[in-house]
C-alpha cells in the first residue's frame, strides 16, 4: 500500500492572468484529488499558490524575498477538505513568479524527506509563464535554473509543468515568454520533467495526469530477428482503458443503528443438476464442457492441459513488409511499446537503427509474441517505428496486435460505383463535401490541434468523481450537468461550425434528405411517443407499443399493407385475407397508424372525410371480427391525441358525424353501454370546454 | 456463464462483458446447400496446365466443408441441410428423383452441424459415384425437371422455423448457366415458367435464393441467360452481384466463401453531420476476436450441463436478496451509493448517435491511438433517403484530402471519440478484397494513455541515437527479411486451431488427436539463407561490436535495478533459512502443512520454484520437487 505513496505538491499561478483558466485549473486538481481518495488514500498533496496579494511562506520569514507566494496547504494525506479548498481558489493580484514557487516547493519537500528519503515526490506547476522572473542576487537566471534543477534531480523530485498559452495576451511580451519557455526547457532537459503546452479549457483538463500507475512491463526478454541476432526489449502497455470504477453492490440489510456494518453483498454460485433442481453438485462432481456443435465435450483439466497449445515465452520477428500492407482499422486491441533494455546502450542502439530504416523506407515488422511462459495462446502484431525527436528519449517501436485468418469476416459490399446515378454526388455535391472537410478542421497549421487524444479527458470519469464528491456532501444531489467545457469533447464546437456556416449552409443546400416515405410517419410517431410517454396514460402506452410492432411486420413482412390511394379497400382486403390469423391484427394496427397520418397531416382539416372513411372502416372491421375493444381504446387514444395536438377540429368532426363507441348489443365483448358509445365524443368536448 | 476459464485467450486486461465481444446473434439461420451434381461439374477438360486438377463438384465441397466448420464454431445454432440434385439415387423427403439430401446418423435432414457431418462429409467425394451418383435430370424428352425438384425440396426442408425469427437461405452451386438448354420448344418454356414460378413462391415465404456460379477462367457464367430471372435481379445489380469471371481457381474458392456468410448489421447509427443534417449508417464487426465457445459444467457422473444459481447474501446479516439495487464506492470513509439509473444517467453524456465534429490529416492519428477492433460503416438509403450520395461524397473528400473524420460516437457502455477513416474499395483477381466504406477506429482519452518512453528518458544529455551506417546495414537487412505481399490475416489462431481439432477428436471419441500446424513460427529456411545471414552479421557488426555477448552481461550486471537487488537479497535470504529445517524429515512425517506459507516458500525460492498459490499447492510442489 505505502510503498507507492507519492507526495505531490500543486503549484498553482493564480496571478491576473490566469483568472479566465482558474476554473478549469480547479475542475482537474480537485479531480486529482478526488482520485486519489478512491485510488491512493495515502498519497499526500500540498498547494502553493504565487501570483497572490499575501505572502505566506517559511522561506520569507527565513531568508526573506519570495513575495506573493503562499502555501494554501502543507502536505498532508488526502482529504475532502483539500477537495474543497481546490475548488475555491482565491484570485491573485499580482504577477506570479513561477521560479519562486518552485523554491518554495522544493523547500518543503526537502525539509519533510531530508535528501535520503526515496518516496516518490513531484511538482506540479500550472502557469501560463506569461510574467517575468526575477533576476538572482548573483549569476544569470539560466545558471540559477540550472542550479534548482541539478538539487531536484538530487533530491529524485519529479516535475510536471503545464503551460497554459490560450491565444496571445496583450499584456504579456514577446521576449518575456521566449525567455520563460527557454528557461523551463531547461527544467524538461535536466530533470526528467515533463512539460506540455495546452492552448485550449478543454486540453487543460486532460494534460494533468489525474491518476499514477506505475508501469509494469508485460515483456522483457530478447527480440530475436533470427537465432543468432537478438536485441533486449522491454514491452509495455501504451494505451490501457481507464475503467469506470467497479462498484461493489451495497445492501441495506443492515440496521440502521449498526455502526460496524459493512452493507458488503457476498455472491454465492451454486451449481444444480437440471433433473433435480434441488441437489446442488459439489465442485469435485463438476467437469468443464465445451461446446461443439449441439454437442458438449466434457473436458478434464489434467487431459486438458496435456493436449493444449503450448508455446514457448519468446518474441519474434517473422519478416518486414510495406507499411501499406498493414490498414490502420486492422489494429485490433489497446497498442504496446517496445523499448530497449534502459540499461544496455547497443540494445538501445540497434532498436534506433531498426526504428529509423523502418521510417526511412517506410516499412513495419511483423512479429509473433508469447509474453510468458505458459501463456496459451501466440499473438501475431505489427511494429510500427517511433522515431523519437527529443534527444533525451530514446527511439521505440509502437506495436498493434493483427487479427487472425479466424478474426476476420470477409463480407463483400457493393462497389460505390455501382451505385444508381442518383446515389453519386455531383460535381458541384462534391464541392461542396471538399469544402467542408476542408474548413470543419480540427488541426490547423500554427495552431493547437484540437481533441487530440493525449490531452482530451473522458468526461464520463470527470461527471462520475465530481458527482461522487457532490453526494459525499449531500447524499441527494442531484447528477450535475456535462460541464461546458466537456461539451467541447462531446459536440461540435460552436465557434468552429459558426466560423464555417456558409461552407455548412452550402452543403445542406447541396444534398437533399427525405425520410423513406414507406417507414417515414411511423417511426416519426415513435420518436415522439417516446418522448412525450411520460405524462401519458396507460392506454397511449399501449398504442406506442402496438405501432412499434407494426412496423416490425411491415419491414419483417413486406406483402400487404395499407397503401395511401385506397386504404379503406387495403384494409377490408386484409381483413378478408385467410392464410395466416395475423393479418387481421396486423390490418387494424395498420389501419389506425393510416388514421393517425391522415389526422396530424391534415391541413384544415382536407384530410378528415378520408380518416372519417377510414375509422368507419376500422369500426365495421371491428365489429365484425368481434374486436370491440381495439376500436374503441383506440378512438380514446385519439381523441385524447387531438386535444393534446390541438387538433380538436377533428373531435368535432366525429360528432358531427356521429361516430360512436362500439357498444354491447353490437359487439358482446364490449363494456360499453349503448348510451356511453352515443355521449363519449359529447362528453370529451364539454370537458374541454 | 464464465467465458474460458482458462484464460487462455486472454490477455491481462481483457474484459469479456464488453459488448464488443459479446455479440449476440438475434436471429439464426436455416440453410440449405444446394449442389448441382450433373457430370458437367466433374470435368476437368478446360483446366489450365499450370493448375491442379479440379473439378467444379470439389470446389464446392470444399467451400461447404470450410464453411461447416466455421458454422460450428462461430454460429452454432443455425441448421443446415446439405442437397444434391442431378442424382442418380435419391434421397428426400418427397421421394422426388434426381434429388439426394446427404446425412449422418443421429441427426436430421435439417439440424444443427455436428462433427460427424464434418467429418464425414469430408470424404463425400471418394464415395459419391458410388452411393448417390451423377447423372443429368433435364434430359429432353422427359418431363423430369432435377432443379425444379431441388428446389421444391429444399423448400419443404426449410418449412420449419419461422420467418421471424430465422434468416431462410437456399445456396445454390452450379456450373450450368443455361439449365435448359437443350430442351426445345414448349417444353422449355413450360419448364422455365415451373421452375421460376417455384422459385418465386419459395421467396415469398421468406426464403433468399443465392446462385454461386462456378465457372472457367474461359468461359464466363452467363446469369442473364436464366439465373437472374431465378432470383430476381435486373440491369444494375446483376453487375453488383456478379464480379466478372474469375482468372484463377482460388480467386473464385476465395469470392465463394465471402459470399457464403450474411452480412449482419451490429447496428443502424444516426451520423449527425452538421445543425441537424443526419445521415443513416450501418455499422458491422468485420473484425473481432475470434474466441472459443463459452464453457458450460457438467455433471462429471453423467455428464449432464448443470444449471448455474446465482444468490446475493448480506454479508452483515446473512440475508438473502435479489439482486442488489444500489452500488457504492467507498469515498472519504464513506460509502457513497449510486442507484443504476444515476449510473446511466452519468454515463449518457449525449444521445446515443454519431456527432460530427470536425476532420483532422490522417497524420494526426497515432499508432497507439486504438483500443479495440475497428467498427466499420456503410451507409443506408432505407430509412433516410440521401445519406449514401452525402456519404460518398464526404468519403471521396476524405480520401482525396488524406483527412479523417472526428467524432463522438454517445455509446451506452463507453461514449469515446472516434476516428473514421474513409477506405477505398480494393479490388484485385479475386474480387474484393477491402470494402468501400468508412472504418470506426476507438480513440484512446488522455487517461488511457502511458508515457512510457518518458519515464526511460535521460535527464543528462541525450541517448544514444543510430548512425547513418547503422540505419542503412538496418535497411539492408530489411530488404532481405521482406514479405512481398503480406496480408494481415493470412495465419490462422494456432490456439483456436488446436482447441478445435481436440474438441472434434474428442467429440467422435477419436484416440488420436491429429497435429495441428502452427503458422506463426518464423520460416527458419528462409532465415538460414546465405544471403540473410550475411545481412543479418552486418547489422550486428554494425551496432553491437564484435565481442557482443560479453558486454552485454557486463552492461546488465553493472546496472542491476533495484528491484533485481532485492529479489537476489530475498533468495540469499531464502537459502539461509531454508537451512534450518530438516526438509526430509518434515515431508516424511508428514508435518509439511505445520508449517507457514513463508516458511514453504523459503524452500521454494531456495530451489527457484514458482512460490504461488495456495499452501496445498506450495506442499504438493515441494514433495514433487523432492521426489516424493
Amino acid at each position: 500500500m505505502a510503498r507507492n505513496r507519492e507526495t505531490l505538491l500543486l503549484l498553482l499561478d493564480v496571478g491576473p492572468s490566469m483568472h479566465k483558466v482558474l476554473p478549469e485549473v480547479e475542475k482537474v486538481c480537485s479531480m486529482l484529488v478526488e482520485k486519489k481518495l478512491v485510488y491512493h488514500k495515502s498519497d499526500q498533496v500540498g498547494i502553493i499558490l504565487f501570483g497572490t496579494e499575501d505572502t505566506k511562506n517559511e522561506l520569507t520569514r527565513e531568508v526573506g524575498g519570495y513575495e506573493h507566494v503562499v502555501v494554501l496547504q502543507d502536505t498532508k494525506v488526502v482529504d475532502g477538505d483539500l477537495v474543497e479548498a481546490l475548488q475555491q481558489l482565491p484570485l491573485g493580484t499580482f504577477n506570479g513568479d513561477f521560479l519562486d514557487a518552485i523554491i518554495v516547493g522544493m523547500d518543503i519537500l526537502i525539509k519533510k524527506f531530508g535528501e535520503t528519503d526515496k518516496k516518490k515526490k513531484r511538482l506540479c506547476l500550472i502557469t501560463n509563464a506569461l510574467s517575468p522572473v526575477k533576476d538572482p542576487f548573483e549569476g544569470t537566471k539560466e545558471g540559477q535554473v540550472i542550479t534548482i534543477a541539478e538539487q531536484l534531480v538530487r533530491h529524485g523530485m519529479g516535475m510536471e509543468s503545464i503551460v497554459v498559452r490560450e491565444g496571445l495576451n496583450g499584456s504579456a511580451t514577446k521576449r518575456i515568454m521566449d525567455e520563460n519557455d527557454h528557461l523551463l526547457n531547461i527544467f524538461a532537459k535536466k530533470t526528467s520533467a515533463k512539460l506540455v503546452y495546452v492552448e485550449s479549457p478543454t486540453s487543460l483538463l486532460g494534460a494533468l495526469r489525474t491518476r499514477n500507475i506505475s508501469p509494469v512491463t508485460i515483456f522483457r526478454g530478447d527480440l530475436e530477428l533470427s537465432s543468432k541476432m537478438k536485441i533486449k526489449v522491454w514491452v509495455y502497455k501504451k494505451t490501457s482503458e481507464e475503467k469506470f470504477p467497479t462498484l461493489k453492490k451495497y445492501s441495506d440489510k443492515a440496521p440502521p443503528t449498526d455502526k460496524f456494518a459493512t452493507h458488503e453483498v457476498k455472491v454465492d454460485y451454486e451449481y444444480k443438476s437440471v433433473e433435480d433442481p434441488s441437489r446442488v453438485v459439489p465442485p469435485e462432481e463438476r467437469i468443464k464442457g465445451y461446446r461443439y456443435g449441439p454437442q458438449v465435450v466434457p473436458i478434464a483439466p489434467s487431459e486438458w492441459d496435456a493436449v493444449k497449445f503450448k508455446p514457448e515465452k519468446s518474441v519474434k520477428l517473422l519478416g518486414f513488409t510495406n507499411a501499406s500492407n498493414i490498414l490502420r482499422h486492422y489494429y485490433m486491441k489497446d497498442a504496446n511499446v517496445f523499448i530497449a533494455d534502459p540499461g544496455n546502450t547497443r540494445a538501445i542502439l540497434a532498436v534506433s537503427a531498426l526504428a529509423r530504416a523502418m521510417k526511412e523506407e517506410n516499412k513495419v515488422a511483423i512479429v509473433r509474441c508469447v509474453w510468458r511462459q505458459g501463456q496459451g495462446n501466440v499473438i501475431v502484431g505489427v511494429l510500427t517505428p517511433n522515431v523519437s525527436d527529443k534527444e533525451n528519449i530514446p527511439d521505440s517501436f509502437n506495436f498493434n496486435v493483427l487479427p487472425f485468418v479466424e478474426d476476420v469476416r470477409e463480407f463483400q459490399f457493393p462497389s460505390f460505383n455501382n451505385f444508381p446515378a442518383s446515389w453519386q454526388p455531383n460535381e458541384q455535391q462534391q464541392e461542396a463535401a471538399d469544402d467542408l472537410v476542408k474548413l470543419l478542421d480540427l488541426a490547423p497549421s500554427g495552431k493547437e490541434e484540437a481533441l487530440q487524444p493525449e490531452f482530451t479527458p473522458n468526461p464520463v470519469l470527470q461527471r462520475f468523481y465530481h458527482h461522487l464528491d457532490l453526494k459525499s456532501k449531500h447524499p441527494d444531489a442531484a447528477i450535475p450537468p456535462l460541464d461546458e467545457t466537456l461539451k467541447r469533447i462531446t459536440e461540435p464546437n460552436p465557434e468552429l461550425f459558426s466560423l464555417n456556416k456558409s461552407a455548412i449552409d452550402a452543403f445542406r443546400r447541396s444534398f437533399e434528405l427525405k425520410d423513406n416515405p414507406k417507414l417515414k410517419k411511423s417511426t416519426r410517431r415513435i420518436l415522439r411517443e417516446k418522448t412525450s410517454g411520460s405524462n401519458m396514460g396507460k392506454g397511449y402506452a399501449d398504442i406506442s407499443v402496438q405501432s412499434l410492432n407494426s412496423i416490425e411486420n411491415t419491414s419483417a413482412v413486406k406483402i400487404e399493407k395499407i397503401g395511401d390511394l385506397n386504404p379503406v379497400q387495403d384494409f377490408e382486403t386484409m381483413m378478408s385475407r385467410r392464410d395466416g390469423p395475423e393479418w387481421i391484427g396486423k390490418a387494424i394496427k395498420d389501419m389506425k397508424n393510416k388514421i393517425f397520418d391522415l389526422v396530424e397531416d391534415s391541413y384544415e382539416g382536407d384530410n378528415y372525410p378520408k380518416a372519417l372513411e377510414c375509422l368507419v372502416a376500422l369500426r365495421k372491421g371491428c365489429i365484425l371480427e368481434q374486436e370491440p375493444k381495439q376500436f374503441n381504446d383506440f378512438l380514446h387514444h385519439l381523441c385524447k391525441f387531438c386535444r393534446e395536438k390541438n387538433l380538436n377540429s377533428f373531435c368535432e368532426f366525429l360528432t358531427s358525424k356521429e361516430l360512436a363507441l362500439i357498444s354491447k348489443t353490437e359487439a358482446i365483448d364490449s363494456e360499453v353501454s349503448d348510451d356511453e358509445a352515443r355521449s363519449f365524443l359529447v362528453k370529451s368536448d364539454t370537458k374541454i370546454e | 456463464m464464465d467465458l474460458d476459464p482458462d484464460d487462455v485467450f486472454r490477455d491481462d486486461e481483457d474484459d469479456p462483458d464488453n459488448e464488443l465481444y459479446l455479440e449476440r446473434e438475434s436471429t439464426k439461420e436455416l440453410l440449405v446447400y444446394l449442389v448441382d451434381a450433373s457430370p458437367k461439374m466433374f470435368s476437368t477438360t478446360s483446366l489450365a496446365a499450370d493448375q491442379k486438377d479440379e473439378t467444379h463438384f470439389h470446389i464446392a465441397l470444399s467451400c461447404i466443408s470450410q464453411s461447416l466448420k466455421t458454422r460450428i464454431i462461430n454460429s452454432s445454432y443455425d441448421e443446415v441441410a446439405i442437397c444434391f440434385f442431378n442424382t442418380r439415387e435419391k434421397k428426400n423427403l418427397l421421394d422426388i428423383n434426381g434429388v439426394f439430401i446427404f446425412n449422418v446418423a443421429e441427426r436430421e435432414f435439417l439440424d444443427r452441424p455436428t462433427a460427424r457431418l464434418i467429418k464425414e462429409f469430408d470424404c463425400v467425394e471418394e464415395r459419391f459415384t458410388k452411393e448417390i451418383g451423377s447423372q443429368y435430370g433435364i434430359v429432353s424428352g422427359t418431363r423430369e425437371n432435377s432443379l425444379y425438384n431441388a428446389l421444391w425440396v429444399a423448400q419443404a426442408l426449410l418449412r420449419k422455423g419461422s420467418a421471424k425469427t430465422a434468416d431462410k437461405r437456399i445456396l445454390l452451386f452450379t456450373n450450368e448457366d443455361d439449365p435448359f438448354g437443350n430442351i426445345k420448344g414448349a417444353t422449355k418454356i413450360d419448364m422455365t415458367r415451373t421452375t421460376l414460378q417455384r422459385a418465386k413462391d419459395a421467396q415469398d415465404l421468406g426464403i433468399s435464393i443465392e446462385i454461386l456460379p462456378l465457372s472457367w477462367p474461359d468461359e464466363e457464367f452467363n446469369v442473364s441467360l436464366f439465373y437472374a430471372d431465378l432470383i430476381g435481379l435486373q440491369g444494375d445489380d446483376l453487375a453488383q452481384f456478379f464480379p466478372s469471371t474469375v482468372e484463377k481457381l482460388q480467386d473464385m474458392k476465395d469470392q465463394l466463401r465471402k459470399r457464403m456468410f450474411k452480412k449482419r448489421i451490429v447496428k443502424r447509427i444516426t451520423f449527425s453531420i452538421a445543425n441537424g443534417l443526419s445521415i443513416e449508417l450501418n455499422s458491422y464487426a468485420l473484425i473481432r476476436p475470434a474466441l472459443p465457445g463459452a464453457i458450460t459444467w457438467l455433471d462429471s457422473v453423467s455428464n449432464r450441463p448443470l444449471k448455474t444459481e446465482r444468490s446475493f447474501l448480506c454479508s452483515d446479516t446473512g440475508a438473502l436478496l435479489l439482486e442488489p439495487p444500489k452500488r457504492y464506492q467507498s469515498y472519504k470513509n464513506e460509502n457513497i451509493t449510486f442507484s443504476a439509473e444515476e449510473l446511466s444517467e452519468i454515463k449518457r453524456v449525449t444521445t446515443g448517435n454519431l456527432h460530427l465534429l470536425g476532420f483532422k490529416p490522417l497524420s494526426c492519428l497515432k499508432d497507439h491511438h486504438n483500443l479495440r477492433p475497428s467498427t466499420f460503416v456503410f451507409p443506408s438509403d432505407e430509412e433516410v433517403i440521401g445519406s449514401t450520395c452525402i456519404f460518398i461524397a464526404l468519403h471521396r473528400s476524405m480520401l482525396r484530402l488524406k483527412r479523417f473524420a472526428l467524432a463522438f460516437y454517445g455509446s451506452s457502455s463507453r461514449p469515446q471519440l472516434v476516428a473514421l477513416i474513409a477506405q477505398d474499395e480494393i479490388i484485385s483477381h479475386g474480387g474484393q478484397i477491402e470494402p468501400p466504406g468508412m472504418h470506426m477506429i476507438h480513440l484512446p482519452y488522455s487517461e488511457d494513455i502511458r508515457h512510457v518512453e518518458e519515464v526511460y528518458s535521460y535527464s543528462n544529455g541525450a541517448t544514444p541515437k543510430a548512425t547513418d551506417d547503422q540505419i542503412m546495414k538496418a535497411a539492408a537487412l530489411m530488404k532481405r527479411i521482406d514479405f512481398k505481399d503480406f496480408s494481415v490475416c493470412q495465419f490462422s489462431n494456432p490456439a483456436l486451431q488446436r482447441h478445435y481439432a481436440v474438441l472434434q477428436a474428442l467429440a467422435l471419441e477419436e484416440l488420436d488427436i491429429p497435429e495441428t500446424n502452427d503458422e506463426t513460427l518464423p520460416d527458419e529456411e528462409g532465415m538460414s539463407r546465405p544471403r540473410v545471414v550475411s545481412a543479418l552479421e552486418e547489422f550486428k557488426l554494425s551496432v553491437y561490436g564484435d565481442n557482443d555477448d560479453v558486454e552485454s552481461e557486463l552492461v546488465d550486471n553493472g546496472k542491476a535495478s533495484e528491484t533485481s537487488k532485492k529479489r537476489k537479497a530475498i533468495a540469499e535470504n531464502a537459502v539461509k533459512e531454508c537451512a534450518n529445517f530438516d526438509w526430509d524429515d518434515l515431508a516424511d512425517s508428514g508435518k509439511l502443512k505445520d508449517l507457514t506459507v513463508v516458511e514453504l516458500k523459503f524452500y521454494l525460492t531456495a530451489h527457484k520454484l514458482p512460490v504461488g498459490g495456495k499452501k496445498e499447492a506450495l506442499i504438493s510442489r515441494i514433495l514433487t520437487h523432492m521426489g516424493k
